[in-house]
């Protein structure tokens, strides 16, 4: 095989425009989005639990849908829908949104887990249902459920490339345009492989780590 | 909305071709994956430490390097080292590989659930090495894999979108044409339901295969039995009862 060589500082050129677009829109739809996701995934999880059953079954049937189809025509759409939003917040939200399908699910599992003897000594007490889910439930089902809940923050971090399909300059957007105004796509697009892999990989071990201190204290 | 319908008529064939350039990847995503899965997955388990050591390394690679990284690197850099393939079969690699590591642990962790005493007897049988795996551990381990396997396979299909950016005709870019000529609402209504139609059939397919993998196993009812039509019971003792 006969190819480029490895060029550093051709790598340690790219470097701050890759940078920029981790800073300035993977970093910021990763942590917004899983804000979002976090906090719409518990209101559904509780809405699922409390509301009448037709409510539930819709809630249940739009969630299915948002979770079996592409996360890229969610943006798409979105995208073209409301042509006169930036697009980084299209982002945020479609991302907040689709993740928070899959955080439901955690939760759900998590609320489920809460022993039933916690729900009938709330009863028992005659605590107020507000109480019995703020202060029995969700700080037990919430210790369960960090954990996945890191993993989806991770699952993500990494999907946020799609954000190029609709003209986002995220890290791998910014890479294609530099390799592309270089004539060299080698070093920017590894470089990108590189601090995906250096931003995930100590993270889902930190959270494998967390998961086992959880389970012991429980 | 008429003229919405007549556009989507006129853009029939496309979107079919379409759906089958997604389904031709999504297949050959996922035979590429299992069989990279069970590699990785059996590697990983292994006593040896190279061999765990090299799986671990490969998995952690894959998946800790975003989908669209390696999908790039497949088609933007490979070619400047001589190594030109259709955007299919680019397509098909980086699916293959992404999802191919995530299956590895499906695998691992399906084998170690398989109960210590079911090795032990295939042992004490003195089943062969390969023996023990194929007929009696894999079967009981597949059976538990599938709804993971399910999962990866959904998220496979929505993964496919990304074919777009290395030039590939995919159902999103007919739905993106089908938008010039209808409205967004109405074009990308048609293409969720769409996707959700094929997300839907897969799941209904593995689902299948799980009740399958469960009556080998002596458990649940066959897949004749389960899909048979079945005419409404009624429970006289119940009805007295209420």
């Amino acid at each position: 095989m006969t190819g480029p060589q490895w060029n550093w500082s051709f790598a340690w050129e790219s470097l701050p425009a890759l940078l920029a677009g981790f800073f300035q829109a993977t970093l910021v739809v990763t942590v917004l989005g899983t804000a979002i996701a976090a906090v719409l995934g518990l209101v559904v999880a509780i809405v699922r639990y409390v509301a009448p059953a037709p409510v539930t079954a819709v809630v249940t049937f739009v969630m299915n849908f948002i979770r079996m189809t592409p996360l890229i025509v969610q943006l798409l759409f979105a995208y073209y829908l409301f042509l006169q939003v930036p697009p980084l917040t299209i982002g945020i939200v479609v991302f907040g949104i689709h993740y928070a399908t899959y955080m439901a699910e955690v939760y759900r599992a998590g609320i489920e887990g809460v022993p039933a003897g916690q729900w009938e000594a709330a009863t028992a007490l005659s605590l107020p249902k507000r109480r019995t889910w703020f202060a029995v439930v969700i700080p037990q089902a919430l210790r369960q459920t960090i954990p996945s809940l890191g993993n989806y923050a991770i699952a993500m971090f990494k999907d946020t490339p799609f954000l190029l399909t609709i003209g986002v300059v995220e890290m791998v957007q910014a890479g294609l345009v530099f390799g592309g105004n270089h004539f060299s796509y080698l070093e920017p697009i590894t470089l990108c492989g590189v601090i995906f892999l250096l931003a995930s990989y100590p993270t889902s071990l930190l959270i494998r780590r967390l998961e086992k201190r959880l389970a012991f204290a429980s | 909305m008429g003229s919405d319908f007549a556009a989507l008529g006129a853009a029939l064939p496309r979107i079919l071709e379409g759906m089958l350039i997604t389904l031709e990847l999504t297949v050959g995503g996922a035979l590429l994956a299992m069989a990279i899965a069970i590699g990785l997955g059996l590697l990983a388990g292994s006593k040896n430490i190279v061999a765990r050591g090299f799986a671990r390394a490969v998995i952690e690679f894959f998946r800790g390097t975003s989908l669209v990284v390696q999908l790039f690197w497949l088609f933007f850099v490979l070619p400047l080292f001589g190594v030109e393939m259709p955007a299919m079969l680019v397509g098909i690699l980086a699916l293959g590989l992404n999802y191919g590591a995530y299956g590895a642990e499906v695998v691992r962790g399906s084998l170690n659930a398989v109960p210590a005493g079911q090795w032990e007897a295939t042992v004490a049988l003195s089943l062969s090495p390969m023996g023990r795996l194929w007929r009696v551990i894999f079967p009981q381990a597949w059976a538990l894999m599938i709804p993971s396997l399910t999962n990866l396979l959904i998220l496979m299909l929505k993964g496919t979108a990304i074919v777009s950016t290395i030039t590939m005709v995919d159902l999103t870019v007919e739905i993106n044409k089908l938008r010039v000529d209808t409205d967004t609402f109405f074009a990308y209504g048609v293409g969720l339901i769409l996707y959700f139609a094929m997300a839907y059939a897969l799941t209904l397919i593995m689902n299948a295969l799980e009740v399958r993998a469960k009556h080998r196993l002596g458990r649940g009812e066959s897949l004749g039995e389960a899909l048979r039509f079945r005419t409404p019971t009624r429970d006289p003792e119940r009805e007295t009862a209420a």
